[in-house]
């Protein structure tokens, strides 16, 4: 019965009539702004709740798209309102619909003027990242894909801190000029096959050269997203200046859409151009691994220490996807969905003592063990997972990665694997500083213990992290198929390759 | 179930004592934990019944854990003699440290965060002996790495606690990336991490080449020396082991457990675990022993000028662990894992009884500032002298028989590096005999070097302290004796079945029983000539020692400096990365990618949106702008003639 409802479109739209409902709910005093964050809190949770089908009514032994919904929107354009999740899309739509009401949650009462555009923002953003997830068609995608900037650009310049507007322009500058070039590519395309249709585009062969410049067209757009070095350094201003909410889903959902992109459009579409690739999209990701993980340990940030952590771990994701081989791609899945988690908490974690001492500088802080000892454990198990410490998420995607890289090549393996100790050297050192120590500080001292909300928001990111790394079986399940699927047609069309020459 | 229990019990208490130490409950959390770890000692005993003796190894399946296409890593769980005697060790030590820690720690108002890091560490502890593949060996390793950053850095205000636990981690770390690549190497070779699979196969790729950076190289090696570098860090090996002694900063109950019986361990148990795959690696087996026969010697020689009664008793682990390993490079892996049994109870016991020293003196640990108590503590001062003789390999006590095979082993080997390893060993066990009872003698007699009032207050341990000490003492003085037989004598093949492997043709563990007269009374001649010298020394001519310094000093300072391999390192790697991380992000981010990127573009943009903001202000105007640019050189694009 359930299979017959457009679960996926309820699932986009959701939030979009929360927004109708703060809309409607008219003033601007209080209670007023207490019922639009009751109302976006509700509203975000039912989707969460209502996504959950996507994931108990998935079959795993299929590797194709489910819960497709197709309606012909130009006719005969090729184009058409097409959604549908596979193995790789249904994680990340439960990602951004978990993430979502606990970023809301979390800007409570750290947001305190305009509440109701911020909502506002918020489920619009939540729209436009499931909608992307579930796009079936280019031309939505696209749509989907640019409309995330909007609301997060408006977050990160409008709530964000002192330098919002440089840190807005600056991420909206690099991704919008990405953008642009795959959007020349999705025309070429269409040209060229006379659809936006996306399964049917992954079927269809395009010739070697052309597929060469399509690459690069995406990669452009997915490289600033992920972000990849050298084009990452809009990601630790914007982290820094956006508000923890939107640090949480920008580092949670946002620098995934490069990882899903190069695994939905670039290895099936182009499966030629990627294996000729590869070895360059390794040097940059290894040489992000080493440069990102020594820069971080420069920094006197908290949040933007985080932030460079997260370019160092997306260059395991990248490294992953490009392997092409079967552990490499699920474990680069693995580590996006598990540093969607636990990046989250960690800037979550940061916002904490920032909503406490309004300042995200390193040396302010010192023994917070002392005076809020259940934020000690809990920050412990998000570095420890941020290291990738076995019995964590991040082990997972990490071990999987390497495994996959080592198959590929294993100077690669070698030099990413010393992402291991490094990562362990800057996280230790922050959370050393943070943390430890005796609490000497009159500002530090007079921290107040953590509170029911911000224990809320911490228990499910724990659960979840610990569960996927002890019992990772319910995420690679719904991964292995579609990664098989993925990984073959690829290894098909390199031999073909090597057959032809 | 009994099995599965002998390694979730100690995580059960963990837990619970976890979550006690929120509502600060101490006697609870003691309880649980203390029963949890004893119980799992009861039923390892059980399982060792059924195992070793009864030669029923066991293999159980738990859960699935990673799988993707033919990578596939589950919860299992392996129960061999090897296994058997690990948890032995293990859950013994751990019982007597848990209930000792009642005592050490009661002062201690986060003793109930403590139980449960021990507890925590007994099953990460276990978890590795009992793996039955190398991913999950790996999940025991870092676990084990994370509950001694924890203990080391458990008294988490003094800086230099959480300086170490940090180091301890990030040491390990090296290591563990080495172990990692090892790990990716034997699953590229055999398809497969369970070591079933990698115990059978292993002879077929004995000659085979991989390559590896770049580099043609015999397969089995890379695959032994990567693992082994892993080793290498968990046991504080030479190059490695700058971490081990800076872990003394953590509570002592925490040194006996974890830096002295069962976690520096884990890297012996790691190479025999994988005789199979190391018996067919020559090369590496050679690089095993001469790292071993080394840090023998090296920590030795430190030890003999350290002043910390831990960091003492610290470096002499570090060297009774190069001890194992040597023997394990010449193919001895018995008389490692007989040394490994041995030097469990007598260095729990030296380092428990060192934390009883500490508890009396009211906390103080220089060796300088002691003395003269031995008539106040009778017990204690006569269970370090079990510790020490055992040590020190006196007939009869335990270490004589571990030891003793060990360096037969070696020369019996009839390999260069074997001969080396010899000739360093029995120059270390004359060094070991030597701080050994330098440490005796300056902590317990002479004049006392304490204030009077430190010494008015010196007391005999609670009996809870003194307990768990007398299984300890009972298994420094008979360990040896009981186990010969099995672990090394005749019954050794019967007694570990297929747990270890040794190739025919290594026959040193054979050969090692028919040694010449001498090889077997040197290093006990040698033990009581240190005994003698630092009687002399510290005893009958007390400014000897200081004469000695003079005459040598560059090379005590090199010695009392750790031969300067903190300071190098500190060099090489602390200072220099964050110095080039700064170089990075200021050279590189600021001053290269931004500033001809992003900054200049957006300077330019900013100006010309300034100036249409004029006209209208909003930040979705920009966006629209920008958008603007896009569709306008979109269709220029397109109408310039492309794809017609």
């Amino acid at each position: 019965m359930l299979s017959s409802w457009p679960i996926l479109s309820i699932v986009t739209f959701l939030p979009l009539i929360g927004v109708l409902f703060i809309l409607l709910a008219s003033g601007n005093n209080k209670s007023s702004e207490h019922n639009c964050k009751m109302l976006a809190i509700w509203v975000s949770s039912f989707t969460f709740i209502v996504s959950l089908i996507l994931y108990f009514g998935f079959d795993t032994t299929m590797a194709g798209y489910q819960f497709e919904e197709q309606v012909e929107w130009i006719a005969g354009s090729g184009i058409s309102y097409h959604l549908g999740v596979d193995g790789i899309s249904m994680p990340f739509i439960l990602l951004s619909t978990f993430l979502t009401p606990l970023s809301i949650l979390a800007s409570w009462h750290s947001i305190k003027n305009r509440v109701r555009e911020f909502m506002i923002a918020f489920l619009v953003l939540e729209t436009m990242m499931v909608g992307m997830f579930a796009s079936l068609d280019m031309m939505m995608f696209y749509l989907f894909f640019e409309g995330v900037l909007i609301p997060m650009f408006l977050i990160i310049g409008i709530w964000g801190g002192p330098r919002r507007v440089y840190a807005a322009f600056k991420f909206f500058l690099y991704t919008l000029a990405g953008s642009v070039l795959m959007l020349v590519g999705i025309m070429v395309m269409y040209l060229q096959a006379g659809t936006t249709d996306i399964p049917v585009l992954s079927d269809f062969n395009f010739p070697p050269e052309l597929q060469y410049w399509l690459f690069i067209g995406f990669f452009a757009s997915f490289a600033v997203k992920v972000p990849m070095w050298p084009v990452h350094t809009w990601l630790p201003d914007a982290h820094v200046e956006a508000p923890t909410a939107g640090s949480m889903i920008l580092a949670g959902v946002l620098l995934k859409m490069g990882g899903y992109g190069f695994i939905r459009f670039s290895l099936p579409m182009f499966p030629d151009a990627s294996v000729y690739f590869a070895p360059f999209i390794f040097v940059l990701s290894v040489v992000a691994i080493i440069y990102t993980s020594l820069v971080a340990l420069a920094q006197s940030d908290m949040k933007k220490l985080i932030a460079y952590s997260s370019v160092a771990h997306m260059g395991f994701v990248t490294i992953g996807i490009f392997t092409l081989n079967e552990q490499g791609i699920t474990g680069a899945m693995f580590q996006m969905i598990s540093h969607g988690l636990v990046s989250a908490a960690l800037f979550f974690c940061v916002g904490i003592v920032y909503d406490r001492l309004h300042t995200r500088e390193i040396d302010a802080y010192g023994g917070v063990a002392d005076v809020m000892p259940n934020y000690a454990v809990f920050f412990m198990i998000m570095m420890l997972a941020s290291v990738g410490l076995p019995g964590t998420s991040g082990f997972v995607g990490e071990i999987l990665v390497l495994v996959g890289a080592y198959k590929a090549s294993s100077l690669v393996a070698f030099f990413a694997a010393t992402g291991l100790v490094l990562g362990a050297t800057y996280m230790l050192w922050l959370y050393r500083r943070v943390v430890f120590g005796r609490a000497e500080k009159g500002e530090v001292i007079r921290m107040p213990v953590l509170n029911n909300r911000e224990i809320t928001i911490l228990v499910p990111l724990t659960i979840f992290i610990v569960w996927f790394g002890i019992y990772p079986a319910p995420l690679l399940d719904v991964l292995n198929p579609v990664v098989a699927l993925i990984s073959e047609a690829v290894s098909n069309t390199q031999m073909a390759t090597a057959n032809l020459q | 179930m009994l099995y599965q229990a002998i390694v979730f019990l100690p995580l059960l208490g963990a837990a619970v004592a976890g979550l006690l130490s929120v509502r600060q409950q101490h006697w609870p959390a003691e309880i649980v934990t203390v029963v949890g770890v004893c119980a799992s000692f009861l039923l390892s005993c059980f399982a060792f019944y059924h195992v070793a003796l009864l030669h029923n190894p066991v293999t159980l399946d738990v859960a699935r854990w990673i799988n993707s296409a033919d990578f596939v890593a589950n919860w299992s769980f392996r129960f061999d003699t090897l296994t058997a005697v690990m948890l032995i060790v293990v859950t013994s030590v751990s019982s007597c440290v848990h209930i000792y820690s009642i005592g050490y720690m009661h002062h201690d108002k986060a003793r109930a965060r403590f139980m449960s890091y021990l507890s925590l560490f007994t099953f990460s502890m276990l978890m590795l002996v009992t793996s039955d593949n190398l991913l999950q060996l790996f999940f025991g390793w870092e676990g084990v790495g994370v509950a001694s950053y924890l203990l080391i850095g458990f008294w988490y205000h003094k800086p230099s606690a959480h300086k170490a636990a940090m180091k301890a981690f990030i040491v390990n770390r090296v290591g563990d990336f080495g172990f990692a690549l090892g790990i990716f190497v034997i699953f590229y070779l055999f398809g497969s991490i369970e070591f079933d699979d990698i115990f059978s196969n292993a002879s077929d790729f004995s000659n085979t080449s991989i390559v590896f950076l770049g580099f043609e190289l015999p397969a089995l090696e890379v695959a032994a020396i990567l693992l082994f570098i892993g080793a290498m860090g968990k046991s504080a090996q030479l190059g490695l082991h700058t971490w081990l002694p800076d872990a003394m900063e953590g509570p002592t109950p925490v040194s006996a457990l974890i830096h002295a019986a069962t976690m520096v361990t884990a890297g012996v148990f790691l190479v025999c675990r994988l005789s199979p795959v190391i018996e067919y690696a020559p090369f590496a087996l050679d690089v095993i022993t001469v790292v071993g026969a080394l840090t023998a010697i090296f920590a030795a020689t430190i030890g003999m000028t350290q002043f910390d009664i831990k960091r003492v008793i610290a470096y002499s682990t570090c060297s009774q662990l190069g001890y194992m390993f040597f023997a394990a490079g010449v193919s001895a892996y018995p008389a490692a894992m007989f040394h490994l049994t041995t030097h469990a109870f007598f260095k729990a016991l030296l380092f428990l009884g060192a934390g009883s020293v500490i508890h009396a003196l009211s906390d103080e640990q220089d060796l300088r500032n002691m003395g003269g108590i031995w008539r106040k503590i009778p017990i204690t001062y006569s269970l370090m002298w079990i510790g020490s003789l055992a040590l020190a390999g006196f007939p009869f006590f335990a270490g004589y028989y571990s030891k003793d095979m060990i360096l037969e082993a070696a020369w019996a080997s009839h390999s260069f590096t074997g001969q080396m390893a010899f000739w360093l060993g029995c120059a270390a066990a004359l060094l070991t005999a030597f701080y050994s009872w330098r440490l005796l003698i300056m902590a317990f007699h002479g004049k006392p070097r304490c204030s009077a009032e430190v010494f008015e207050h010196v007391h005999e341990s609670p009996p809870i302290m003194i307990l768990p000490l007398i299984p300890l003492a009972f298994g420094a003085i008979f360990a040896g004796w009981f186990g010969y037989q099995s672990f090394v004598g005749y019954d050794m093949s019967y007694f570990w079945g297929d747990s270890l492997f040794i190739l025919p043709e290594h026959h040193a563990m054979e050969e090692a029983h028919h040694v010449a007269e001498w090889v077997k009374r040197l290093p006990v001649i040698l033990a009581a000539s240190g005994v003698g010298l630092a009687i002399i020394a510290y005893l009958i001519i007390p400014s000897l020692p200081a004469r000695v310094v003079s005459m040598a000093r560059p090379i005590h300072t090199l010695f009392f400096n750790k031969w300067f391999f903190d300071e190098l390192y500190d060099l090489l790697f602390v200072r220099a990365s964050v110095r080039f991380g700064r170089f990075l992000w200021v050279k590189g981010d600021k001053q290269t990618i931004d500033a001809f990127g992003p900054d200049g573009l957006s300077g330019l943009v900013l100006n010309g949106s300034n100036k249409l903001s004029k006209l209208q202000s909003g930040y979705v105007y920009h966006y629209a702008f920008a958008m603007m640019i896009g569709v306008v050189m979109l269709l220029s694009w397109y109408f310039s003639g492309f794809g017609r």
